[in-house]
């Protein structure tokens, strides 16, 4: 991959900042997301919720679906394949996706291997759920990180407990001496040059969002505070009783994250949330998949 | 001399970054209190023109903000801010501020894959880089509008009196030239 085109797909990450990116399943859906407010969509064939409820197998949504979201808006288009699935990326960079979700969220096709998103000209966005991961997701060519969370569950914690767990060893990493970087180095499977970047500058190299489990003003408005650059929301809006006014209530908390005074506002009469699992109730953890 | 940034959505860190080595007060406008305050100039960020245009209407700014550039405050638009400052804005509606004479083509080079770097003539400046993510250009410049910078014979910089528009992103770059020349367009109206 060109050096370019790496600096490139982090770019337009950065062009994502401060903006919710939403879930949806129909063009109709996308319009009303880009309506509200979204700053990208995630074009997927069922809400994670719905995978969730479903069981199964779950790959890549169907192309000409994809497409036709992309038709629909002028927002970028972001779609999930499944973990180690190069060839449902391959697709995916065929019909000009402008990110990619290498997601927990559908089947793990591979149990050990990543996808090498070196070898793609589209950017790639990936979960984490410590740095360790998040810096071998950026080491395979990830350009943009997200927490897991736990999707599909309206239940925030997981997404609370991914973003705290990050930004602590990130705090960790800096208060450490050079010569104990290479240990840290070590410990986090990843190169010495990713663990100084992290040790010099506080952040990760790519911009840092959360998903999984947000689904009011004030959840994505906490994730924000904790150090989120953006949000994800998956099954939050479209499964809440009234999407519209859910969806811009929480791209305005997302701006305005420290104003308590507007996100009570924002909260007002936005009808019923998604009703959501507890952490304790789910059979399976989809951030346990892909490490 | 103090720039207000836009910090609704996208990239408004890093122009404030930029600001910050040239040695310029700054701060962000989130709401509309923050207009109460008193600044020089104002940068309109790459990031969504849709979101933005949206929050700017839902949090009452977009009138207010309009008022001034038209009043003569001036303006730099990156990207997204380029598309808010057009006045048309090709096969669509125009939903930002569009106090700019200038036709604009919104992701004219396509999806991310269009996305670009090159190095090309700036009026005044001479060569600088310029970063391109999905894209607008503009296509046709009306009245008292000078074209700055053109890349492959589209026209990716150009002003207006006091409206500055690029259709890269100087600001994702180590160049400080062109915020420099906006700090000059600015000091030289005081």
């Amino acid at each position: 991959m060109e050096e370019n085109r790496y600096e490139l797909n982090k770019n337009l990450a950065q062009m994502l900042k401060g903006g919710v990116i939403m879930d949806v399943t129909t063009p109709e859906q996308a319009r009303i997301a880009q309506e509200a407010g979204a700053c990208a969509v995630m074009a997927l064939e069922r809400i994670p919720a719905d995978i969730r409820a479903a069981g199964g197998v779950s790959r890549m949504s169907d192309p000409k679906m994809i497409k036709g979201i992309q038709e629909a808006v002028s927002i970028p288009v972001m779609a999930k394949c499944r973990i180690g699935h190069f060839v449902e990326a391959q697709i995916l960079e065929a019909i000009e996706i402008d990110y990619i979700d290498e997601s927990e969220v559908l089947s793990p096709a591979d149990d050990v291997y990543h996808i090498d998103k070196t070898k793609f000209k589209v950017p790639f966005v990936c979960g984490a759920k410590d740095l360790g991961e998040a810096l071998r997701r950026i080491s395979e060519g990830a350009s943009m990180i997200r927490t897991k969370g736990e999707p599909g569950t309206g239940d925030v914690i997981q997404a609370v407990r991914h973003m705290r767990a990050m930004n602590s060893e990130i705090r960790r990493i800096q208060s450490l001496t050079e010569d104990e970087l290479y240990e840290a180095a070590k410990k986090l499977q990843v190169s010495y040059d990713l663990v100084k970047y992290v040790h010099e500058n506080g952040k990760l190299p790519v911009v840092n969002f959360a998903a999984g489990g947000v689904a009011t003003p004030a959840d994505a408005a906490l994730m924000m505070q904790l150090g989120a650059e953006g949000v994800f929301v998956g099954s939050g809006i479209f499964k809440s009783g009234n999407p519209k006014k859910r969806a811009a209530s929480i791209v305005q908390a997302v701006t305005n994250y420290t104003d308590a005074k507007l996100i009570a506002e924002l909260s007002e009469d936005l009808g019923e949330a998604m009703v959501g699992i507890n952490e304790s109730e789910i059979a399976l953890l989809m951030a346990e998949r892909g490490k | 001399m103090k720039v207000a940034v836009l910090a609704l959505q996208g990239a408004f860190v890093e122009h404030e970054k930029m600001l910050e080595e040239l040695g310029a007060e700054h701060f962000q406008i989130r709401q509309k209190q923050d207009l109460n305050r008193e600044f020089d100039g104002i940068i309109i960020p790459g990031g969504e023109s849709t979101v933005m245009a949206k929050l700017l209407k839902d949090l009452d700014l977009f009138d207010d903000i309009k008022g001034m550039i038209q009043k003569g405050m001036p303006v730099f638009g990156t990207c997204a801010g380029l598309i808010l400052l057009s006045k048309e804005i090709k096969d669509e509606e125009t939903y930002g501020f569009g106090t700019m004479n200038i036709v604009t083509r919104r992701n004219a080079y396509g999806r991310q894959l269009g996305s670009f770097y090159t190095e090309t003539d700036f009026k005044g400046i001479g060569k600088v880089p310029m970063t391109f993510i999905r894209a607008p250009y503009i296509l046709e410049t009306g009245e008292n509008v000078e074209v700055l910078a053109t890349a492959d014979n589209n026209i990716v910089a150009a002003r207006q009196g006091n409206q500055l528009v690029t259709a890269f992103h100087p600001e994702l770059t180590n160049d400080l030239r062109v915020h420099s020349y906006f700090l000059d367009m600015i000091s030289k109206r005081k």
